[in-house]
């Protein structure tokens, strides 16, 4: 028994198949146990007031955009070394959803930042490395999009999530650099963990939990779809040369 | 039962909103393309086993 | 190596194209944007930095699918490919022939375009040594994009939307040189950051780029 099983498409249609209800459920009720604890239970933070609700969807839309594209990379290296096909399927089933993450992390940032900042919009070091995560994303996307044969498209999608990453790496850094000499600490962007005190911190913990297993469930829905998409192109295939 | 939100009130619903009908979107988007992908291939699988036999 | 990078040297000047497109389109670009922003020279002087280093990035994208593509649709890439000259080199070599037909003359044409955007003085000399050090960057990761695309029919606009986030770090440290150049602060940190995405970006991308074109030439 190993984790290398799954990459038979057969195996990895049964298992997710058996998982697929109990991983949805899971989420359903983190997602919902989460935000309603966040949205109807906490108090008004002193500084914030009641926006310090935007961040029961803000924070976990962040960290799993970063989480979805992290996945990726490390599904694109296991394609690009062993060859399993459900790894790359996967790492193209996962790229919408992490790019669903960044334009809500996106979206919320922008509303919470009207009330706060004053403005939709700052050149602030983390909203634009967000911006230019997303562009990677859009890239990535558009070249699975553009190639037809699909294990170069499986091919050439995983050497660009490399480079891509390390990229995205180096960006995040050259934004912190480039900003420092135009604004002073303009961010409020705070570090909730040391901040944030337990009445906010626990239902944050759970929103964050609801938004991983979300992933997961898209994860498995989308990567299905892939699967099956794959065994019709071969059977119709089959078909015409029959 | 809906919290006093204060001057937010926008801001905390249309972040809510936004979120919800992003996420809910996309996961309908998915369910949508997961079946339709579903009855093509059982369609085609049908199809061949017919002709095989 | 040497006879491969005198013949795309010199199938880019018979082409004419390349060469003299992108430091029109850099002129360009020097011209509008004072056209568009208005004429103040204190205006112009704080930008003129980013206006010549976007200028120089998008100039540099505009030739990219000249890289491979001409190449690929006649052969020579599958020749390259069995030739004993491994992968990297010629991808290497590819990427030196594009930037001595694009990078170099940006670099040399840019203090003249600097005038038209009243350029504050202490700049020049940064603005030439920033743009000597990062356009080789975008000529190396330019290759790497158009290796991606090269058998894409209309693979321009996708290597744009690829190429352009891989462009943000040199951007962001080369502009900032020039800045800081023009201001008179201290230049050494970005200068020494864009040196190494360069050298960085100059010893590995040519094995990713070649490996994406084995991918397609498969």
């Amino acid at each position: 028994m190993s984790i290398w099983e799954y990459a038979n498409p057969k195996k990895f249609m049964q298992t997710s198949a058996f998982l697929l209800p109990w991983v949805t459920g899971l989420a359903l009720i983190a997602m919902l146990v989460g935000l309603v604890w966040g949205f109807f239970f906490t108090p008004d933070a002193d500084k914030f007031g009641a926006t310090v609700k935007i961040i029961y969807l803000h924070v976990p839309a962040a960290m799993m955009a970063i989480s979805a594209w992290t996945m990726m990379l490390v599904t694109s290296l296991i394609w690009l070394i062993r060859r399993h096909h459900v790894s790359a399927l996967a790492a193209k089933a996962a790229a919408p959803i992490g790019l669903m993450f960044t334009v809500i992390g996106l979206v919320t940032g922008a509303i919470w930042g009207q009330p706060m900042w004053g403005t939709w919009w700052a050149w602030d070091p983390r909203l634009t490395a967000f911006l230019i995560l997303a562009l990677f994303y859009l890239g990535y996307i558009a070249l699975w999009a553009a190639v037809e044969n699909p294990d170069t498209a499986a091919d050439l999608t995983s050497v660009l999530a490399i480079v891509g990453s390390v990229f995205a790496f180096l960006s995040r850094y050259a934004v912190l650099f480039w900003n420092q000499g135009l604004h002073q600490g303009a961010s409020l962007s705070l570090d909730e963990q040391e901040n944030v005190s337990d009445v906010y911190w626990l239902p944050l913990v759970v929103c964050i939990a609801g938004f991983v297993l979300l992933f997961v469930t898209l994860v498995l829905i989308r990567t299905r779809t892939e699967i099956r998409s794959r065994r019709l192109q071969a059977l119709l295939t089959r078909e015409r040369l029959a | 039962m809906m919290p006093e939100l204060g001057k937010y009130a926008g801001a905390v619903m249309w972040s809510y909103a936004a979120s919800l009908a992003l996420i809910l979107g996309f996961v309908a988007l998915s369910l949508w393309q997961s079946r339709r992908m579903k009855r093509a291939l059982d369609e085609v699988e049908k199809r061949q086993e017919k002709a095989g036999e | 190596m040497i006879a491969l990078l005198f013949r795309d040297l010199r199938l880019a000047v018979r082409a004419g194209g390349g060469f003299g497109l992108g430091l029109a389109f850099f002129l360009l670009v020097a011209v509008i944007v004072p056209l568009g922003v208005g004429p103040e020279p204190a205006t112009l002087a704080r930008i003129a930095p980013g206006i010549l280093w976007v200028g120089a990035l998008l100039s540099c994208l505009l030739s990219l699918d000249r890289i491979f593509a001409l190449d690929f649709e006649d052969g020579s890439l599958d020749l390259l490919a069995t030739s004993p000259l491994p992968m990297e080199g010629a991808v290497a070599v590819k990427a030196l022939a594009h930037w001595l037909v694009t990078g170099l003359p940006l670099v040399l044409a840019a203090p003249v375009l600097g005038v038209l955007l009243n350029l504050p003085l202490p700049g020049y000399p940064w603005l030439v040594i920033s743009l000597a050090l990062g356009t080789p960057a975008l000529s190396i990761i330019g290759a790497f994009g158009a290796a991606l695309t090269v058998g894409l029919k209309r693979g321009g606009l996708l290597m744009s939307l690829l190429v352009l986030p891989l462009y943000m770090p040199t951007l962001i440290f080369g502009a900032e040189v020039v800045k800081r150049g023009a201001a008179g602060m201290t230049v050494a940190t970005p200068l020494a950051l864009l040196a190494a995405i360069t050298a960085g970006a100059l010893a590995l991308l040519p094995f990713a780029a070649a490996a994406a074109i084995r991918v397609n030439l498969r």
